[in-house]
């Protein structure tokens, strides 16, 4: 009734309201268009990288020459052509800033525009930040006071050459060169991301943030972030994104790999906001991304939270391998769609070791005419003794011409392992809208309740520094759904 | 206060309000009775200006104001309160968080500041206190799993909390046990003021000797067709409807 007809109306509201979309001017140096086995060179001689790295991206990139993309997700988008983009874009400074007072204060500004201020006395207490913007780890703060600790938090590129032998054990250990079409791609041309390191034992003092920026135009961003948690460690990790509206679509093509140790635990928290493309679906990030965690040691816990508000298609599922006896995985996700945006993610629990728990809870949002598909995996492997997973699985629809998708896939081959999953579908009762509009709320504050509500279970698994921000970035992303 | 004439009012094809007329002036507690079905819900959603009920002829004027030509959230703002026949539920919104923002909605209308959260809290407290409710109200998820008298009771906590200029109470009384409908009745009549207006609408005289009305209507088929004193109720219960035919 007057919901449907409000979608419609609706429209035009997100693409002045997406208040990240402002580009930065700044000296930019590139990589000539396109991909080919220089291109790979250009960037690995860039970031001085040793010789096994870039044997390493080149294997890569000779395997993905023979694959294809993949086409099993329902999500649509024309052929996206590699060779029109640029995939190296840096900031220019002559070297790499070796503190935030050397960072372009152009830079700066444009962190603090988007709420995330890289001085430290400014920073949110208790968050350290790396920030990255186009291919580039620009600054990371806090580092001493992690180091006094022994946490190790920088950019990728210096791990690589401070701490090679830590990355060269670990990369790719979790999400193999040749896991799936758009993770060998990133495995060839990576430029940047986020390194963390915790030793035996230690209890991270602080959250640690990666913020991710693509400003540059016809840029990809392939950054890949590894997180090893050692026996015993604990750690926060918590990302933000964002970019500039432009027309033309731009590839975001991530990899994530966690590992925990015996007893070790991480938590990854994603509050993804990127450009989501004007109410007609022009423009708007490609988010082509792979996560996955590994329950190595025994009783080892990695938990997933996402609230995905951003890009014009999503395409993630991360994943835990819960392979250690008795650890535990958790996937906690918020995935709204409004207007074109189309989103296909979910996660895979792959249960390998015996008593090993896994928790999926997905709220999936739909409004205008976006398309959402929760798409899971529950794996019980012959070992996976006793193994329980539970998965809830909720969809909420605004207006009549969105979609929603749920396509949960279960797999046991060990009798003693349970399964559950529950899923359920409703709309945004007319009768609700009604009580808090009786109550005094016009109709977005009622539907930013309602919504929030319906998530209230993944919000409270965010930290709490951030829970308020995504709260409100909810509400954002739904302004304009109803009218 | 609330002039209403000669409404006609429609939902889904069918009319159900025919040419109603109703006069409440401030100050004044007014109760409307009539048989299930006769549109006395209809009455208060229209009033309140919810979606699908067409005003197909008629005015209702409030404070002057042409109140049909409001939005919803702006007769609330105007002091206007419906105590729902049946409150909704609202998963994961916590009592607390929907009672604050409805309050902070309201104010801002009105032109007033936000209460922050201790303000808030203490204005709370002094109304649960009165309704003897406890304060695990304010955490769990508003309405949800509640019973049918604790769910009343919460509308008389919002109504106590949001201090509206008309109020319109739906069948509260219904599935309230005898304490809590005498602290029900004790809310509505500390709210009584020479500014306020009250429209009960109630199947019971029970209510009634504890909320004096000054005048009772007889809705039945469409329209008011009696109206009287405080006795008047009394007359019902003894006599029942019959008198008016049946609804609709
Ligand atoms: N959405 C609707 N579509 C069709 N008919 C409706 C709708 N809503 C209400 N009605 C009808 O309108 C009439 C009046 O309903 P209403 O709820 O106003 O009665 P009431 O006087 O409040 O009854 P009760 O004493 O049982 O609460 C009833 O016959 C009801 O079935
Ligand atoms: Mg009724």
């Amino acid at each position: 009734m007057a919901l449907d007809a409000g979608t419609v109306a609706a429209v035009d509201a997100l693409a002045e309201r997406y208040k990240y979309g402002f580009v930065t001017d700044i000296e930019q140096e590139t990589a000539p268009k396109g991909l080919n086995e220089d291109i790979i060179r250009f960037i690995s001689a860039k970031k001085a990288e040793p010789e096994w790295l870039l044997a390493w991206r080149l294997k890569a990139y000779r395997h993905w020459l023979e694959m294809r993309d993949p086409k099993w997700a329902r999500v649509k988008h024309p052929p996206i052509d590699f060779q029109d983009a640029y995939y190296y874009a840096a900031p220019k400074t002559k070297e790499g800033p070796k503190s935030l007072d050397e960072v372009d204060p152009e830079l700066l500004r444009t962190y603090e525009k988007l709420g995330i201020p890289l001085h430290e006395h400014e920073i949110l207490a208790g968050v350290a930040v790396d920030a990255v913007f186009d291919s580039v780890s620009v600054a990371t703060t806090f580092k001493k006071k992690l180091e006094e600790v022994g946490v190790i938090f920088c950019a990728i590129s210096e791990a690589v050459q401070k701490h090679p032998e830590l990355v060269r054990r670990y990369l790719g250990t979790v999400v193999p060169y040749s896991d799936n079409f758009y993770a060998t791609l990133n495995s060839a041309v990576f430029t940047d991301g986020s390194f963390v390191y915790l030793p035996k034992g230690v209890r991270c003092p602080m959250e640690l943030s990666t913020y991710f920026r693509i400003n540059a135009a016809k840029t990809g961003q392939f950054e890949r972030t590894l997180i090893i948690a050692d026996a015993g460690a604990h750690v926060s990790y918590l990302e933000g994104c964002t970019a500039p509206m432009r027309d033309e679509n731009q590839l975001h093509a991530a990899v994530v790999e966690l590992v925990a140790l015996d007893d070790a635990e991480i938590k990854y928290s994603t509050v993804q906001n990127w450009y989501p493309g004007d109410a007609e679906g022009r423009g708007g990030i490609y988010n082509f991304v792979t996560k996955r965690g590994a329950c190595r040691g025994r009783h080892s816990k990695i938990s997933w939270t996402q609230v995905e508000t951003g890009s014009a298609i999503t395409w993630k599922y991360p994943s835990c391998i819960l392979q250690g006896e008795g650890s535990s995985g958790a996937f906690y996700s918020i995935a709204i769609v409004n207007n074109r945006q189309q989103a296909d993610t979910g996660t895979k629990m792959l249960h390998i070791g015996r008593n090993t728990r896994s928790t999926i809870v997905s709220k999936g949002i739909s409004a205008g005419r976006g398309q959402n598909t929760y798409r899971g995996l529950v794996r019980m492997q012959g070992g996976a003794e006793n193994a329980r997973n539970h998965t809830r699985c909720d969809s909420l629809l605004i207006g009549g011409a969105c979609g929603a998708h749920t396509v949960p896939y279960i797999e046991s081959k060990n009798p003693t392992a349970r399964v559950e999953h529950e899923a359920t579908t409703a709309r945004i009762g007319e009768d609700q809208l009604f009580y808090c509009r009786q109550r005094g709320l016009d109709e977005e504050q009622a539907v930013s309740l309602i919504v929030n509500g319906f998530c209230k279970e993944v919000l409270q698994e965010l930290p709490m520094e951030f829970a308020v921000e995504a709260q409100k970035l909810v509400a954002l992303s739904l302004e304009g759904s109803v009218g | 206060m609330l002039e209403i004439h000669d409404l006609h009012v429609s939902v889904g094809g069918a009319e159900i309000l025919k040419g109603l007329s109703l006069n409440v002036a401030a100050g004044e507690v007014h109760a409307v009775m009539g048989p299930n079905g006769s549109g006395k819900s209809t009455l208060s959603y229209v009033l309140a200006g919810r979606p699908g009920y067409d005003v197909t002829a008629g005015t209702v004027r409030y404070k002057g104001r042409d109140l049909l030509a409001m939005a919803p959230e702006e007769r609330a703002a105007a002091g206007v309160f419906l105590a729902f026949q049946y409150p909704v539920e609202l998963p994961g919104v916590s009592g607390a968080t929907f009672l604050r923002t409805a309050l902070n909605a309201v104010r801002k209308a009105r032109g007033e500041k936000d209460l922050d959260a201790m303000q808030f809290l203490k204005a709370v407290r002094e109304r649960l206190r009165s309704l003897s409710m406890t304060e695990e109200t304010l955490k769990r998820a508003l309405n949800v799993g509640f019973s049918g008298g604790e769910k009343k009771r919460n509308e008389m906590l919002q109504m106590a909390l949001l201090e509206p200029d008309l109020a319109v109470l739906d069948e509260t009384d219904s599935g309230l046990d005898i304490d809590a409908l005498k602290l029900v009745a004790d809310g509505v009549n500390a709210l009584r003021a020479p500014g306020r207006a009250m429209l009960v609408i109630t199947h019971y005289q029970r209510l009634l000797s504890h909320i004096v009305p000054d005048r009772v209507h007889v809705l039945a088929r469409g329209r008011i067709q009696r109206s009287g004193g405080k006795e008047l109720a009394l007359e019902l219960e003894a006599r029942g409807y019959a008198e008016f035919g049946h609804a609709a």
